[in-house]
């Protein structure tokens, strides 16, 4: 089955064909078409990617790496590049939660989206082509497909956070989130070429294969690689939205909630953290751009944390919180624990994706609303989605027997051992603060007495069994795929660890970090430190939301400035308003007004206004009397005979 | 025998009285007939030649000159028959369609 590793990007393309070529024709005929051959196509892909897990399961863990050729893509002089997969232990752990969560979501896609007129196949058509981009990225074996990928979950999630694109809001967003990816490529692509190059002037081997690449890595200077690092670092933070390129991701939110399930939480955005681990020699090699991947995703996290306290949109609150557990992400991977990366990475797109799903389900049955200030008192009207969000809400704030614990767990208590202490404080803070703002989430949601207008409460109803069901076996992930890695002192065996681990090191990198080992004592004291932060924000929660309801309100009186920053999200959008939109546009005006209209225009008026004023003067000959062109045509024979004479 | 230069004034008078006759008449058929008169002095010019030179080629050239010249005439004439059709007239500084 593993040389059958191409099955997983083809089920979905073909969906891509069928429905983008008929899709119009076909949704006419009937929806359930549409849905029938999208659905089934990542189901499939699901289907063959768990057998290739399987079957990868059962081999030895040297020989748990497999390079795939399909086709020679283009060959140039020395550079051959092939459309060929690599399936190793981290492929096809993220193929696996991608197709998995993938398909859940085209499920639950049905109906949410079902009451869309006109366009229901197009939504399919991106979310499969989504899903085909997105496993490309995630199988490829060398940068130049990974691009391909990295493009494409890009225009796919441009085209649907403009979905309703007749909102000139919403059609906005998804240019900004483009654009600000364009930045982050811009860095990825700097990277790539610079790491080509590098490579080639020293060994002479011209190659954007990773195995090579990381085989040869000892030749690349360590200055170098650290430069390579930043750069596709950068590339990171576009597509995955940290600090500073991470202020598309709450506008994001202007899509259909499904689709900032898939796209904007559970898979696109974790793509930076997976490609940091990817390159993980490469980084390793280059130990200080691996730091800054560290502090900027601690400070990432909590300052991602500071701004979903205050914000009134359930779907903002959802996408501060995934910028923050991106953060949680890139210190794992930044403190040399890429495993546990990788691990928060599964776990996150659970119970993150079983968020947004719940969120959905709730604005679904408000008629649209996103107010929190609207809701509440829902627990008894929702039930299962109250139930459902209860448990991706206990497992993002990290108690213990829910998987966010395990993962969490593992990348702070992975921070404390390499000895990064501040961003080990830090990542516990956010820990409390991210249990804070979720039970705020849960409570201002599902409890209190309802706030919503007397009409929207006639139509509030639970959603269909097409979007509860994948809810439920999301919310069972979120309890349950933790246990892939319990740690040893809690007497696991820590098996994604060791299932991860060889994929990260090619045996040639020299490693800069001694293998530090906590005593058990200290490792419980880190836990019951975590659980405790995490329980002391949900208490707090409570006391605001639940019991003293007047508390927020008084808070937000006596620090006005805080609060303002909090609600405000510290006004990075008008900083970057100020400091380089408006410097652009201005030049823009400038250049447009300068350049564009006196030079370029000039040129070009000046040009037509010569010729039409010529034509004007000559037009007056052209009588169209026939003998006053015969006395031309004589007058003309004569001047040639005098000439020749 | 005349001289050349009779002839050749000769010639040239007619082709002058033709190409004047283009330029000024209105009447399609006179200025078809003047177009005429321009060939045919020409015409003239090489039978004249063909004489003085003592060479028969001038005036074979003449022959087919003429044959073609008649079915020239036919295509002309059958051409104003349908612009009188059409237009009710064969007035040339009516028909000025080329300027719009």
């Amino acid at each position: 089955m593993i040389a059958k590793v191409w099955l997983i990007p083809l089920f979905p393309l073909i969906g891509v064909l069928i429905n983008g070529i008929l899709g119009a024709k076909l949704e006419k005929i009937s929806k359930k078409i549409i849905h029938w051959i999208a659905c089934p196509a990542v189901g499939l892909s699901f289907l063959v990617s768990w057998m290739i897990f399987r079957e990868l399961l059962n081999l030895p863990p040297a020989h748990r790496h497999f390079e795939i050729v399909v086709y020679n893509w283009f060959t140039s002089g020395e550079l051959s590049v092939n459309v060929a997969y690599l399936v190793d232990p981290l492929s096809i752990t993220m193929a696996l939660f991608v197709t998995g969560v993938g398909f859940l979501i085209h499920i639950y896609s049905i109906g949410y989206m079902i009451h869309d007129e006109g366009r229901y196949y197009r939504y399919f058509t991106y979310l499969n082509l989504f899903m085909f981009s997105m496993i490309n990225l995630i199988l490829a074996n060398n940068f130049v497909l990974m691009f391909l990928g990295w493009e494409g979950v890009g225009v796919c999630s441009y085209l649907l956070i403009g979905f309703w694109f007749e909102n000139r809001e919403f059609a906005s967003a998804g240019k900004k989130a483009f654009i600000y990816n364009r930045i982050g490529d811009y860095g990825f692509i700097l990277g790539m070429f610079l790491l080509f190059f590098t490579l080639g002037r020293k060994t002479g081997i011209y190659t954007f294969n990773f195995s090579e690449i990381f085989a040869h890595v000892n030749f690349i200077p360590v200055s170098i690689a650290t430069i390579i690092g930043l750069l596709l670092f950068l590339g990171a933070t576009g597509k995955s939205a940290q600090i500073p390129l991470y202020v598309w991701l709450p506008d994001a939110m202007a899509g259909p909630t499904p689709v900032s399930a898939l796209i904007h939480a559970a898979t696109m955005v974790t793509a930076g953290v997976y490609m940091v681990a990817r390159c993980a020699p490469l980084y390793m090699h280059g130990p200080f751009a691996l730091y800054v991947v560290a502090l900027v995703g601690g400070i990432t996290a909590f300052y991602a944390a500071t701004m979903a306290l205050t914000q009134h949109d359930i779907k903002k609150v959802i996408a501060y919180s995934t910028i923050s557990q991106l953060g949680y992400m890139f210190l794992g991977v930044g403190v040399y624990a890429f495993a546990a990366g990788v691990f928060h990475i599964v776990t996150h797109s659970f119970f993150k994706a079983l968020l947004f799903l719940g969120a959905g389900s709730v604005i679904h049955a408000l008629s649209g609303e996103q107010d929190m200030r609207k809701m509440g008192g829902l627990k008894d009207k929702l039930p299962i989605t109250y139930w459902t969000f209860l448990i991706a809400c206990l497992a993002i704030s990290g108690i213990p027997g829910f998987s966010g614990f395990f993962s969490k767990d593992m990348i702070l208590g992975k921070a404390f051992e390499n000895g990064y202490y501040f961003l080990w404080a830090l990542g516990t803070i956010t820990a409390g603060m991210t249990s804070f703002y979720m039970f705020r989430v849960l409570f201002l949601t599902f409890h209190g007495e309802c706030r919503a207008d007397e009409e929207v409460k006639k139509h509030i109803h639970e959603s269909p069994p097409s979007m509860t069901v994948p809810m439920i076996i999301l919310a069972i992930l979120s309890i349950f795929g933790g246990y892939i890695g319990v740690p040893e002192a809690l007497g696991g065996s820590n098996r994604i660890w060791k299932f991860l681990q060889p994929s990260f090191h090619y045996g040639h990198e020299k490693v800069h970090i001694v293998e530090h080992h906590m005593s058990l004592g200290v490792e419980y004291l880190l836990m019951i430190i975590a659980v405790i932060v995490a329980v002391l924000g949900i208490y707090i929660a409570y006391l605001m939301y639940v019991k003293n309801r007047e508390l927020p309100e008084k808070l937000a009186q006596k620090y006005p400035l805080l609060y303002r920053l909090s609600y405000n999200k510290w006004y990075v959008d008008e900083i970057y308003e100020g400091l380089i939109g408006r410097p652009l546009y201005f030049l823009g005006q400038v250049l447009w007004m300068i350049w564009d209209e006196l030079i370029v225009d000039g040129a070009v008026r000046f040009i037509y206004g010569t010729v039409r004023g010529v034509g004007g003067a000559l037009r007056y000959i052209q009588t169209g009397n026939l003998q006053f062109y015969v006395v031309f045509l004589l007058l003309g024979i004569l001047i040639t005979i005098f000439y020749i004479l | 025998m005349h001289s050349p230069a009779v002839l050749i004034f000769l010639s040239l008078f007619l082709f002058c009285l033709g190409a004047v006759g283009v330029i000024v008449r209105r009447n399609l058929i006179i200025v078809f007939m003047c177009i005429e008169l321009m060939l045919n002095s020409a015409n003239f010019m090489l039978v004249a030649f063909s004489h003085f030179l003592k060479s028969i080629d001038g005036m074979m050239f003449v022959l087919f000159v003429l044959a073609i010249a008649a079915a020239e005439a036919g295509v002309g004439l059958a051409l104003f028959v349908v612009l009188f059709r059409n237009k009710g007239n064969i007035d040339s500084f009516k028909i000025n369609i080329l300027k719009h």
